[in-house]
Parts: C-alpha cells; structure tokens; sequence
C-alpha cells in the first residue's frame, strides 16, 4: 500500500463536509435534501472506513507508514505517519464514528438539524483522523483546534439553553487548552527549530528547564481538554446536553484524542522527562478522577449525565498507567502496560458509544432520561437495554470485556513495581462503576408487559449493539492482535 | 493424510481440544438465540433450550467416558499474550460439569411447565442459559484466570434471574445479591492477581502448584489465600457473607433450583475445593494453618444455619437457610485433611444438589398447585400432592443423613474422615447439624402426612390430567428423589458419584 492512502483517510470525510454542504445548497429546500444528506454522510462514512482499514492492513504488515506532503521532508513539511498506535486508534475511532452515521440517519427528527449535522460532522471526523495521524506539533495543533471547534458547534445543535451555554463553555475552555498546548510547541520551535516528533524526539535527549516547561504546558493544556480530574468540570454539562450521536461522539472519541496525545508526547517525546515524580502526579489526578467521577456517576439522576460522569471516571483509569510504565523497565512487561492501556482506551471508546446511542433512543422514547422513571420505557427496548448492559459490564471492567484484560493487566503491573495502592484505587473503581451501572440496569426489570420482539428499531439499536458487543466480546476475548500491530511480541509471556 | 489411522487419531486429536469449548458452547449459542425469539413462539424457545440441554448430555456423556480412560480434553485460546483462557477436564470438574449438566436439563423442563403463561419468558431463558454457560466454564476452568472470568459472567447472568419478576422485593433481592457477589468478585479478582504476579499463570494441578514457593512469601500466600477465600465464600454462603441468600428467595422456584443446587453455591463451594486442592495443595494449605481457619468456618456456617432454618416459617426461606448450612459440608470436608474426608466433601457436592433442588421443586410445586408459601399452611399435604410429597420427604430424609439415602454416605465419609484425622471435635459438629436438621425438617413431614388437610387451600390451581399437578412439574422432583435413593443405595457401583469421588481423591494425594 502506498503512503498515499493516509491522505484520503483526511481528504475523505473532508470532501463529504463539501458535499454535504453543496447537496444542502442545490436542493434549497430543507425537507428534500435530508434523504440526500443521509446518503452522502453513510457513503463518506464507509469510504472513510474502508480507507482506514487499508491503512491499519498496511501498518499491520509492513510496519510505520510515512507520508510527506508535497515531497516536503521534515523539518520543514508536513508530515501524516501511521503506527500501531495510531492505527489502532483510528481503527477504533473509525468504527465507532460509522455506527454513529448509521445511528444518526434515524435520529433527527427535523430536517434542518439534520442538515447541521451532517457537514459538521464529517469535518469532525476528518480532524479526527488528522489527529491520529499527524507527525508534527504544529498540524497536531491544528487537528485540535478544528476538532475543538467542531465538537463544540456538534454540542450545541439542539439549540436548547443549556447546551448553548454548555458549549459555550466547552468551545473557550478548549481553546485555552490548545492555546496552552501551542505555547509549550513554541517553546520547543525556538529552542530546536523542529515541529517533528521523530526529530525533536531525538533532540530532547538531555532534558533542560525549557523542555520541563514544555512539557508542563503541553499536558496542562491537552489535560484541560481530555477532562482529566479537575479540570474536568466543563465535560458533564457539555456531554449530556449534546445530541446522542454527538454526545457518544464527544464522549468516546474527542476526549480519547487529547489523551491519545498526551499519552504520544510523554512515550514518544518527553519519555526523560517522564520520571517517577511527575508521572504520581498524573496517576494521583487519575485516581482522584475515578473516584469522584464514579461518585457523582451514581448520584447522577440523569442518564446521560451519569454516562458523561463515568468518562470523567474512565479517563482517569487511563491516567493510572503512567506511573506503573514510569517504573517498568523496558520489556515484554512495560508493552504490556503499554498494550493495557491502549486496550482499555479503545474497550472505553466502544462501550460509552455504544451506551450513548442506546440512551438516546431510550430518552427519544421516554421524552426524558431521568433514571428513576426510566423503567417502562427500558423494559419495552430490550436490544437497547441490552446494549446499555452490555456497555455497563465493560465500563465496570467484568469479564469478557477488553476493560477486565486492561485492569488484570493494571493491577499486575502495580504489584509487581510495587505500587499496591493503584490497585485499591481499581478495586474502588469497579465497585463504584458497579454500583451506578446496575443502579440504571435496576429498573429495566419490572412489571411492564413483555415487549414483543427484540429489536425495535434496527438503524437505532444494531449500531449501538455492535459497538457494545465489540468492547465487550472482540476485545475481550481476542485481544492479541492489537499487540501485534503495536508492533509487541504477541506470544510473549505476561 | 489419506491413512485412515492418521484421520481418525487426528480426528481424535481435534475432539480432545474442542469437547470442553464445545462443552460450554451447547447452551451458551442456544441461549444467544433463545434472547431473540419472539414471546409468542413457545414451540421454538423450548426446541432450542431442550436442544442445547441434550448436546450437552451427550457431549458431557463422551467427556466422562474420555476422562475415565484419561484421555486429557483441552481447549485454549489466548485472549492476550499471557492471559489464556483455559478449558480443562479433569476427574473434579467432570464431577461437578455432570451434576450441572443432568441438574440443568431436568430443571429446564420443570421451567418450561412453571413458567407458563409468565411474561419475559424469552429473556428469562436465555439468562437461564447463560447462566448454566458460566457454570460449566467454572466447573472446567483450568487455571485462575478462567476460573474468576466465568465466575464473574454467573454473577451477571444470575442477576436478571434473580430480578425476573419485577417486584420491588425481587428488585430488592437482585440488588443484595449483586451487592454481595460483585464484591466478592472483586476480593477473588484481586487475589488472582497478585497469586499472577508471584507465579506466573496458575493452573490447576492435582496436588497444587504452590508447596515449592521459598518460606519468605508464605505470609503473602495466606494473605492471598484470605482475599481468594473471600470472594468465594460469598458464593458459597459462608457466614458471615451468607446475607444474599435468604434475600434472592423471591426468585422464581427454577431459579432458587438452579442457584442452591447447581450454578451459584455450588460454583463456591467448587471455587474453595479447587482453591485448596489444586493451587495450594492439601497438604501445603495445611501447614500454613489454612485448614484449620476453613474448618472452623465451615463448621460454625453448618450450625449457624441449621439454627436459622429452624426459625423460618416460609418454606423457602426455610431451605435457603438449610443450604447455607448443608454447603459448608464441602468446605469442611475439604478441610480436613487425609482422602476419606476429602470424598466426604466432593461427593456431598452431587448429593447436596440432587437432595436440594428435589426440595425446592417440591416447594415450587406446593406454591404454584395450593398457594402454599409457609411451613404453616403445609397442614396435609400429604394427602393432597402425594407424589410431591414423597419425594420432598426422600429429600428432606436424605438432608438429614437417614440412610440409605444419599445425604447419610456424605456425612458418614467426612465423619470417618476426621476420626482418621483425628479430629473428634468435627463428629460433634455433624451430630449437632444432624439433630438441627431433624428439628426442621421433621416437622414438616409431620405436618404434610400427618395432620387433616384443611379446608381450602390458600390458592388452588386445577391442572387437566390425572396427576396432583402438571406433569412438567410433577415428574421432575420424582426423578431427582429417585437419584437421591439410586447415588445412596448404589455408592459402590462403578460411576456412582462416590466411585467418582474416590477417583478424584486417589489423583489428589498421588495415591
């Protein structure tokens, strides 16, 4: 496969933006352009998959693929580059935004949301996948930006007072983020003269106080945007206000893209500076996030806004790592942690999608989510319901699920670089995830009459199905290849 | 590749690795589609599940006859690189795959006949067959990973059994019991872990795998020990983690059948045993005083709930608490140390089931025939439903250790076994547990055979047909009644559970 590719997994959903907005011009009228839009969006949406699946094929064989932009080498050009890492994210990112452009051809009911959504959507999409596959601060940077903008517009779309407000917030404190982001990336520019991981990687060898600023300003910025504990207060409102496709969007897959860099520049770049010190502070922050978000989950009355609680508490899982790879000596041990960590990122992506789009058909049905009434409705939509227990069980981390392998995995790790206390923090995770999932799974056992058949509405509940069943089942029970494309030895002893 | 010895020793070589999977697969892919059938298609739902209960028995039926001849049957499949899932038939897990096997089929059509006419019966049918999946995962589980992944997959497919009826209570009930189970989920995760990460992966071998560990880590392995018996004791009902128990009665009948005989109590009590056997090693836990720790709670569980039994006036509540205490007799007998306490323990796994889920078929049958709920209201029945009554009474007889009941050959070999042991202090324990048991058992088959039948009964249901009840439901206890008497009078035969029992003991102590 030629480097090439990479740029259509960008140009791709990009020119379906394009479209979307032509189709929406040409048609003039609201009503008739829906079914056209619905159409571009699911063609865009496949290509788009399609595209990243020959990539992740690529990578998997042949290793890291690299593609300079107008034959401009680094430092000066534009660089997209796929590794395991990437291409497992975007693997995960790709299928979940599919599931939710199948989920949202049936989910707005006014035709002139529809038309909102569709271009904007694709422009997320494609700031997604720029994300994923930048090689350089400075297009990273850029991907940010227009992935904060977007989401942020996505939020608002159902123009009620709260999300706008919500949004509001959430669009200014992004761009505080990446405005912090990008002053730690000039920091680095004029000391070094590079925007590229690879090089500047190189050249942070023997770290000094400007490197140590740098890297403080660049997690600062992408923390505030990946909601890590405490910075994490804008997420809820924005989350459970938004529309169910955004918010699974929102949720599973622009959050993950701030950590995805973090986690990129503290293993790729700044791995001198990452020493025991700084990395307990991530990890204490992560703990803190999981207990207090799992905490306000279960007080939650409303299930969205329990769901956009839990992502407050999963992300701080995902902080956890850093202090256990921080004490992990090179070896099949740390990739393991490594391989942990990715897992449990993308079983989170799966599973809150997935609880996401459920629990907006089951708001769509009820005309409201609040949980103690949510009952009738949940028992008449046993496939969503499912697919809300489903995704439950992985977020609690429960066997078979790519989250249980992800926290065995965690948990051995602290024991065995004798950091014991991340493991009562797991324990004190789960028990509370159990407690405000099956707070929710509760009332879907009462005395409504049987509903008639399993799925009631199949362009609503398969998508959300399928992404439940594959953090659960996939990911839980045949995790081994995503060490292979993280380039890990597979047959390698834990 | 064409001579024919070579094709069917490979042929034989592939059934070796796939039986177990199959094994479990045969209700788990039944179950799967059970959850998509229409409420209405009462025909369809019931081919499926009785489809999936036969293969079962059949495949169950090869594997036994394999594992006599110790042919070695064994499924992995790597879920990530050092986490493998482990599928293992060994003589211990044919025992209790066996019993859930026979249990689940003959407990499938009692639920067909009980919940007729109930609403949810599609997704009750598919839990119910998730949940006997997860049982056979646990009974050939074949290291602790795959051991504590199925564990934790009951928990969850019991969960939606327990809760099945909807009512606050039944809510109520669900909620403690996951409460409890989740918990104790947690403690067992958390302990297999750290076992992990001092040994490696651990997989269960006759004898254990631990007695070669250096004396310096012998205080991590009792802590190890306390954080894996914590999570299994909540299973398995051990005081002071018993509170689920007598909570998850509001269950309908087939499911408190399922949970005190087969699937969750039974995964427990299976969990210590293997825990004890097979990871430390008899032996081995005994020296580090683990034994004595397990007997102690065992024996003050088996008084604790005779006591309460007594106490009770419903009739379910009554036998919750009469499991709790008669499933402790596994863990005692797994306590004492030296080869006829050990078959006491293990055969006393089959026989507890068989003599438990007689009696609660029989107590579902009072409920659903007369609206009988209360020991009180038993005044008679006797003569009313003498077929149910027969074989409660085989059942409760049996509990109590009458021979030639099956329940006396349990207590007879852990009460000889701790005379070898010497440990004296045990038969007082067992005749204290037996006069309790007589306390409230013989009561009521007083009351049932004894004492006139009053008037009207509470709430009476006619069924067409020439039996006390309806058939699905009547036949069902009077097989198992049956097999209480058959696995008593015929303990010596070859394949009696007790033969089998004595098998496992002879691979355990390398005799």
């Amino acid at each position: 496969m030629s480097p090439e590719v990479l740029a259509f997994a960008v140009a791709v959903p990009l020119l379906g933006a394009l479209l979307a907005v032509i189709a929406v011009a040409r048609r003039g009228s609201e009503t008739a352009a829906s079914p056209l839009l619905n159409r571009v969006g699911l063609v865009t949406a496949t290509l788009t998959t399609l595209v990243i699946a020959a990539v992740t094929a690529s990578v998997w064989q042949r290793g890291t693929l690299r593609l300079e932009i107008g034959g401009w080498g680094a430092p000066l050009g534009i660089a997209l580059q796929a590794d395991g890492l990437s291409a497992a994210m975007c693997v995960m990112a790709n299928l979940v935004a599919l599931g939710i452009s199948v989920y949202a051809t049936g989910y707005f009911k006014s035709p002139d949301k529809a038309l909102q959504f569709w271009p904007l959507w694709l422009l997320l999409w494609a700031a997604l996948n720029g994300l994923f596959l930048a090689a350089d601060l400075f297009n990273l940077y850029v991907m940010l930006e227009l992935l904060g903008l977007t989401a942020a517009a996505l939020g608002a779309l159902t123009g009620s007072r709260d999300a706008v407000s919500a949004n509001l917030r959430y669009l200014l404190v992004g761009l505080l983020g990446s405005m912090t982001y990008l002053l730690g990336v000039a920091l680095l520019y004029t000391a070094y003269g590079s925007m590229d991981i690879g090089l500047l990687g190189d050249a942070l060898q023997t770290p000094d106080p400007i490197d140590a600023t740098a890297l403080v300003l660049m997690t600062a910025g992408l923390a505030l945007k990946a909601a890590l504990f405490p910075l994490h207060f804008w997420l809820p409102p924005a989350h459970a206000n938004a529309p169910a496709p955004v918010s699974a969007a929102l949720s599973a897959l622009v959050v993950k893209a701030a950590f995805y860099l973090i986690l990129r520049l503290w293993l790729d770049l700044f791995a001198p500076l990452a020493t025991p010190g700084a990395s307990q502070v991530l990890g204490l922050l992560g703990a803190s996030a999981i207990v207090w978000g799992s905490w306000r989950a279960l007080r939650a009355e409303r299930l969205k806004l329990l769901a956009a609680y839990s992502t407050v508490a999963q992300i701080g899982y995902l902080f956890l790592f850093f202090p256990l790879l921080a004490a992990m000596p090179d070896g099949p041990g740390r990739d393991n942690l490594i391989a942990a960590l990715v897992l449990m990122a993308l079983s989170h992506g799966f599973a809150k999608s997935g609880l996401f789009l459920a629990a907006g058909l089951v708001q769509q049905h009820a005309g409201h989510d609040r949980i103690d009434e949510l009952g009738g409705t949940a028992q008449t939509l046993p496939a969503a319901t499912f697919a809300i227990a489903l995704a439950g069980s992985s977020l609690i981390g429960l066997p078979p699920s790519g989250s249980f392998i992800g926290k065995w995995l965690l948990m051995q790790g602290a024991l065995e670089t004798g950091q014991w206390w991340w493991v009562v923090v797991a324990v004190i995770g789960t028990l509370l995830a159990g407690a405000y999932v099956f707070r929710v799974l509760s009332h879907a056992f009462g005395l409504e009459p049987t509903p008639i058949r399993f799925i009631t509405d199949a362009r609503a509940e398969v998508p959300a199905l399928m992404l439940a069943l594959i953090s659960v089942a996939a990911l839980g029970l045949a995790a081994g290849p995503l060490w292979t494309l993280l380039g890990f030895d597979a047959g390698g002893d834990a | 590749m064409s001579d024919p010895l070579s094709l069917s020793s490979s042929l034989s070589q592939s059934m070796a690795t796939l039986l177990p999977g199959a094994i479990v697969l045969s209700s788990l892919l039944p179950g799967a589609f059970i959850f998509l059938v229409k409420e209405e298609s009462h025909r369809l739902r019931t081919a499926l599940n009785l489809f999936g209960a036969v293969l079962k028995l059949v495949l169950v039926g090869v594997l036994i006859w394999g594992v006599y001849l110790g042919q070695v049957y064994e499924s992995r499949l790597t879920i990530a690189p050092g986490l493998e899932l482990v599928l293992h038939a060994d003589a211990l897990s044919v025992l209790f795959v066996t019993l859930s096997t026979v249990l689940w089929l003959i407990t499938t059509v009692y639920a067909i006949g009980y919940l007729e006419h109930s609403p949810n019966r599609s997704r009750f049918f598919g839990f119910f067959s998730l949940c006997v999946s997860a049982t056979v995962g646990i009974a050939l589980a074949g290291n602790l990973l795959t051991f504590v992944i199925f564990y934790e997959i009951l928990t969850l497919a019991t969960y939606p059994l327990v809760a099945h009826r909807g009512t606050p209570d039944a809510t109520r009930g669900a909620k403690i019991y996951l409460a409890y189970t989740l918990t104790g989920g947690v403690a067992l995760l958390a302990g297999a872990v750290w076992l992990r990460t001092l040994t490696g992966p651990v997989d269960f071998v006759s004898g254990g795998v631990l007695s070669g560990m250096p004396a310096t880590m012998h205080g991590q392995l009792i802590g190890i020990f306390a954080l894996l018996l914590a999570g299994l004791a909540v299973k398995a009902a051990l005081v002071p983690l018993h509170g689920w128990l007598p909570q998850s009665m509001v269950a309908p009948a087939p499911v408190s059948s399922l949970l005190h005989a087969v699937a969750v109590v039974k995964a427990g009590a299976f969990g210590i045993v293997r825990v004890v056997y097979d990871v430390y090693g008899v032996e081995f836990a005994d020296s580090l005083g683990l034994l004595s720790v397990l007997a102690v709670l065992a024996s003050i569980t088996i008084i604790f709930g005779s006591y309460q039994a007594l106490r009770q006036d419903g009739l379910k509540k009554r036998l919750a608490y009469s499991t709790v205490s008669q499933v402790s007799y596994i863990a005692l007998g797994a306590s004492i140390l030296g080869p006829v306490a050990t078959v006491g323990g293990l055969v006393h796994l089959v026989h507890q089931g068989i003599m438990k889920i007689t009696l609660f078929f029989c107590a579902g049958n009072y409920a659903e025939t007369l609206g009988v709920h209360k020991v009180s209201q038993m005044d008679g029945v006797g003569k009313r439903m003498p077929w149910t009554t027969l074989a409660f009474s085989i059942g409760a007889l049996g509990m109590i250790g009458i021979p030639p009941i099956a329940g006396f050959v349990s207590k007879w070999y852990i009460g000889l076994g701790a005379v070898q042991a010497g440990q004296h202090w045990v038969l007082l324990v067992l005749a204290a547990s037996t006069l309790l048991n007589a306390g409230y058992f013989l009561p009521i088959l007083y009351r049932a055979w004894f004492r006139p039948p009053p008037a009207d009964w509470p709430k009476e249901h006619l069924f067409a047909g020439r039996f006390e009840t309806m058939g699905a439901l009547l036949w069902p206890p009077i097989i198992t009644a049956a097999l209480c008497l058959i696995a008593g009078l015929l303990a010596a035969a070859p394949f009696s559970p007790l033969e089998w029992a004595e098998l496992i003991a002879r691979r355990e102590y390398g005799l």
